[in-house]
């Protein structure tokens, strides 16, 4: 059992580190450096091929930041499956035989892809994206999965491995593409922009949804022995 | 004015359910709490003028954290035969 | 005072309370919250402090939307690391063991 002053101590340094940081927020609001990231932004809005700033900023201005955040979620994908112990990444502890879920489901999965279509497509001009399509996506899997349907792209082989990587394998290869013939890395040539952006978009909406589903179905663990390799 | 006093109640409302998250005893609660506390950070990002935040937020944060978190504590609960002694164990 | 750095400031006192946690709290899964917490208030503190002077800013807006995307896959990481954990050893608790919560069925 820890001691008292342990706790205490603990409390007293938390303290002082919230009220340095309390400060240091404080004194950074008060200096207005006169950022010229929106006005540059707004300058070069037309040239990057869509129309909304957050999407011109994560697929164009900064790609770099997404590509290695996509290959951030690709390793945690692969250690995350690599953990799972069962053998169809199924729980059949999970199956409800619940009517009412799997009525509603027939209404829900078809609505809620077409609401990640949806957030997609209208990532390029309002509040929208690849990460929200992705999330929605994951979620109706999940959806899915609690009602006990299989997910058959889910177990380990090919077309899971295939689906995982895809985006960031795109990705990767427009920015060598055009590190290749001359330009810099990631530089999208001038008039695919759109194309490019939407083409990585949806095949980045697919390994993010694809992802965080695998992650969240690789979580349960029974007491299966080891899966074999490829084993459908 | 009315906005200033909807920005105080939501920063009120982001430390109360953070602190309740942490605190609370059942650790089922403390998820549902945190739960809440994701869709209010959701709101939170609607008053700073970032809407796709805030989708990001009430779809990831909320939605796909709570039903992981979820389904982890449930799988504790069914897994753990010291029911009281563990929660008593679990205090801060 | 204004709204961004309002909520920055709700985002500083946020930060404490969840490292308080991180430090304090014994149970793995509580630990995984106060992590989530803290990462929430960092985002909080990063657009609040961005947008005080100049307004709505994109830059910060899609560096905090790339944040909250890898905040759940290193949650989700965890999850599945704590299960394992407790799969293993029965524990939920890091430790010499004596404080965790044993259970009576062989893992």
């Amino acid at each position: 059992m820890r001691s008292p002053t342990a706790y205490v101590s603990v409390l007293l340094l938390v303290i002082m580190l919230t009220a340095l940081l309390g400060r240091a927020v404080w004194q950074l609001a008060a200096f207005d450096s006169g950022s010229e990231l929106p006005r540059l932004l707004q300058n070069n809005l037309a040239a990057s091929g869509v129309e909304h700033p957050v999407t011109a900023v994560l697929l164009n201005f900064r790609s770099y930041d997404t590509l290695l955040e996509i290959a951030v979620l690709v390793i945690a994908a692969m250690v995350g499956i690599s953990m799972a112990r069962t053998r169809s990444l199924e729980d059949p502890e999970l199956r409800t035989a619940d009517a009412l879920l799997r009525a509603l489901l027939r209404w829900f999965v078809p609505l809620m892809l077409l609401l990640a279509a949806y957030l997609l497509w209208a990532g390029a001009d309002r509040p929208g994206g690849a990460f929200q399509a992705g999330a929605m996506l994951a979620a109706t899997g999940v959806l899915m999965r609690l009602t006990g349907m299989p997910l058959d792209f889910l177990r380990p082989g090919l077309l899971l491995r295939i689906g995982l990587v895809l985006g960031f394998a795109l990705f990767l290869l427009v920015g060598l593409a055009s590190a290749i013939a001359g330009e810099a890395f990631l530089a999208y040539p001038p008039g695919l922009s759109k194309a490019l952006i939407l083409s990585i978009e949806t095949l980045l909406t697919l390994s993010i949804g694809m992802i965080l589903l695998a992650l969240f179905v690789s979580a349960p663990v029974n007491n299966a022995s080891e899966p074999e390799e490829g084993e459908q | 004015m009315i906005e200033w006093l909807l920005d105080l109640l939501l920063a009120l409302a982001l430390v109360s359910t953070a602190a309740a998250a942490l605190l609370s005893r059942d650790l089922f609660r403390a998820v549902v709490v945190f739960i809440a506390f994701g869709l209010l950070m959701a709101v939170c990002w609607v008053r700073l003028q970032a809407p796709d935040l805030a989708l990001a937020e009430a779809a990831i944060g909320a939605g796909l954290t709570g039903v992981l978190l979820l389904d982890a504590v449930s799988h504790f609960r069914r897994g753990n035969s010291h029911g009281l002694e563990s929660q008593a164990e679990e205090e801060n | 005072m204004s709204t961004p750095l309002l909520y920055a400031l709700t985002g500083v006192v946020l930060w404490g309370i969840g490292l308080l946690g991180l430090v304090g709290l014994r149970h793995l899964l509580r630990k995984l919250l106060a992590l989530n917490l803290i990462g929430s208030a960092t985002f909080l503190i990063l657009v609040g402090l961005a947008q005080h002077h100049n307004g709505p800013d994109p830059v910060p807006q899609a560096l905090v939307l790339t944040g909250i995307v890898v905040s759940i896959a290193a949650t989700a990481l965890g999850v599945v690391l704590i299960r394992r954990y407790f799969h293993l050893t029965g524990c939920t608790e890091l430790g010499n063991g004596a404080e965790g919560s044993k259970e009576d069925r062989a893992p």
